[in-house]
């Protein structure tokens, strides 16, 4: 084989889909998950579950403390030293409308925002309906040929009135890197703040969020080879002050009356009721697994991965790949082929990739399609899985043409 | 209830195909089959929303019987709707809430096609259709 993966095995799923004759290339969308994390959950719950931070017995201090290792161990990840806390919350998506609600006060009517052109619902929406609450203007960033957001025209539009800047690090559709250092220089130029939406950057390499020098980072947990229902909100101090409480309940509280009520800083204020504890702790065995692996093996095999997925696109006739994608996915549209029909015999054959627009129903109407196909990779893939693609891509385009 | 004709030869092709790529074959065969939908009909009150493709239905009672017409701009849903057209035109409408579509489906060996995940518009068309069949008698 071309491409083996040496850490397929890691993940018991893959066998299993495999024997269903399931090649999984999904993975954008979520990501199977190593036997670490299984085991880590599994513990958990076998050895005795309990709230955290507020109960004085025994499970629940062991609880307590594996919660508060993974949010060690999340900030350990994102080298976050002690510039900023880590947030759980129950998704990316849920960071996002935390923060939209929670800024809220700062906008005034005429105020603007930021987003590009490329923006994932999630990372839209909650901006978006801001927006309208408040009488602010939405300025959409322009992207380049490559889906690159283009510097030039966001130099122009990011301006005084800027309040916020909200940008995807690699786009989900596009798989390009957005250039996130300049941005966030503009945007401080102008005294916004950044918030980046890391759900597809995170899973590739390792990122500092230091060095990006954003406000906010935001990435979910279930596509960073761990569980779903959690979500990481990262803020820098000074950011993190400007965020009111939004959701209110247990445990976010520091004294409560009938009528008024104080409430605790970040972390543990903005994370209102039970939080999914088997979830975080479950991401904190899922970090580890990645920590134990040879990293720039894992980038290379990504990078060998993703070369085979564009040579093969690239060497099939009337294929139109949606951008340049650098890692982790390509999306394309067929010439003459409805991307559904194609995507119906795809699953016919087992093949499991995204079909649609991929919750970005602006970019995909910006470059006129009605939807199209996404392939995606993680670090258990490998050129069988690919193979198995381009035979299946090939018998559905006989098909079909 | 008897089966349309039409029906009883869907059955009878879809209940003979050996493998997905046959059954594949045989629904792009009688998507083409569909009658062209009239240009007029194909707006936007007559699109069924919750496709990934884009799904006309126009439906209406011609003396005591109904009458769907419908057209898509992709093929496997064109058949599919195609299978379902085979099996509803004609009928009153008591006959017509009376069918047991997701079991019509079944019978052809295409129940996958009607799993809450898939988002080709099969299930926003039978919805569509139930609407229509009620706004009329």
């Amino acid at each position: 084989m071309l491409v083996p993966s040496p850490w397929r095995a890691d993940f018991p799923a893959i066998a299993t889909l495999q024997r269903q004759d399931q090649t999984y290339l999904d993975s954008a969308a979520t990501t199977q998950k190593p036997q670490a994390l299984l085991d880590a959950i599994s513990h958990y719950y076998a050895n005795g579950a309990a709230n955290v931070h507020r109960a004085q017995h025994l499970p629940g201090a062991h609880a307590t403390q594996a919660f508060e290792d993974s949010r060690s161990k999340v900030a350990q990840w994102l080298n976050a030293g002690d510039s900023g806390q880590v947030v759980f919350t129950h998704g990316a998506t849920s960071a996002l409308n935390l923060l939209a609600y929670g800024l809220e006060h700062l906008f005034n009517a005429g105020d603007e925002i930021a987003i590009s052109a490329l923006e994932h619902h999630a990372n839209l929406l909650p901006w978006q309906q801001l927006a309208k609450r408040r009488a602010l203007t939405l300025v959409v960033l322009p992207l380049d040929d490559d889906g690159v957001i283009d510097l030039e025209a966001a130099a122009t539009l990011i301006g005084p009135r800027t309040r916020l800047l909200a940008v995807s690090q690699l786009s989900n559709v596009l798989g390009a890197w957005q250039p996130l250092e300049a941005l966030s220089k503009m945007a401080k130029t102008h005294g916004a703040l950044t918030v980046v939406d890391g759900a597809q950057g995170i899973v590739h390499g390792r990122h500092d969020v230091q060095a990006l020098g954003c406000d906010f980072y935001v990435f979910s947990s279930h596509k960073l080879y761990g569980p779903d229902g959690v979500g990481v909100l990262y803020g820098r101090h000074e950011a993190l002050h400007h965020l009111r409480h939004w959701q209110f309940g247990g445990e976010m509280v520091q004294q409560a009356d009938y009528h008024s009520a104080s409430f605790r800083p970040a972390p543990l204020g903005f994370e209102a009721g039970t939080p999914p504890i088997a979830g975080v702790i479950g991401l904190g065995a899922s970090l580890d697994y990645l920590s134990s692996l040879d990293q720039p093996a894992v980038i290379a095999h990504e990078a060998a991965l993703h070369d085979y997925l564009l040579r093969g696109l690239k060497a099939r006739n009337g294929i139109r790949i949606l951008g340049s994608p650098q890692v982790a996915l390509a999306s394309f549209v067929v010439e003459g082929v409805h991307n559904a029909d194609l995507a119906h015999l795809l699953t016919e054959q087992g093949i499991a990739v995204r079909a649609g627009h991929h919750c970005a129903m602006p970019l995909l109407k910006t470059l006129q399609l009605s939807g199209a196909i996404r392939v995606s990779l993680a670090l258990y893939n490998d050129s069988d899985d690919l193979e198995r693609f381009f035979e299946a891509l090939d018998q559905a385009l006989d098909m079909l043409r | 209830m008897s089966l349309p004709t039409d029906a009883v030869a869907a059955l009878e092709a879809f209940q003979a195909v050996g493998g997905w790529e046959q059954r594949a074959r045989l629904l792009m065969q009688w998507g083409e089959q569909l009658p062209v939908l009239a240009e007029a009909d194909k707006v936007d009150a007559n699109l069924v929303h919750g496709c990934e493709s884009l799904v006309w239905l126009v439906g209406h009672l011609q003396d005591g019987h109904w009458q769907f017409a419908a057209s898509s701009d992709a093929r496997m849903i064109r058949g599919l709707v195609a299978l379902l057209l085979a099996r509803v035109n004609g009928l009153a409408t008591d006959q017509l809430q009376a069918v047991d579509l997701p079991d019509w489906f079944n019978q052809l060996g295409l129940s996958r096609q009607l799993s809450p995940s898939r988002s080709n518009g099969l299930n926003a068309v039978l919805q569509r259709m139930r609407e229509l069949s009620r706004t009329q008698y």
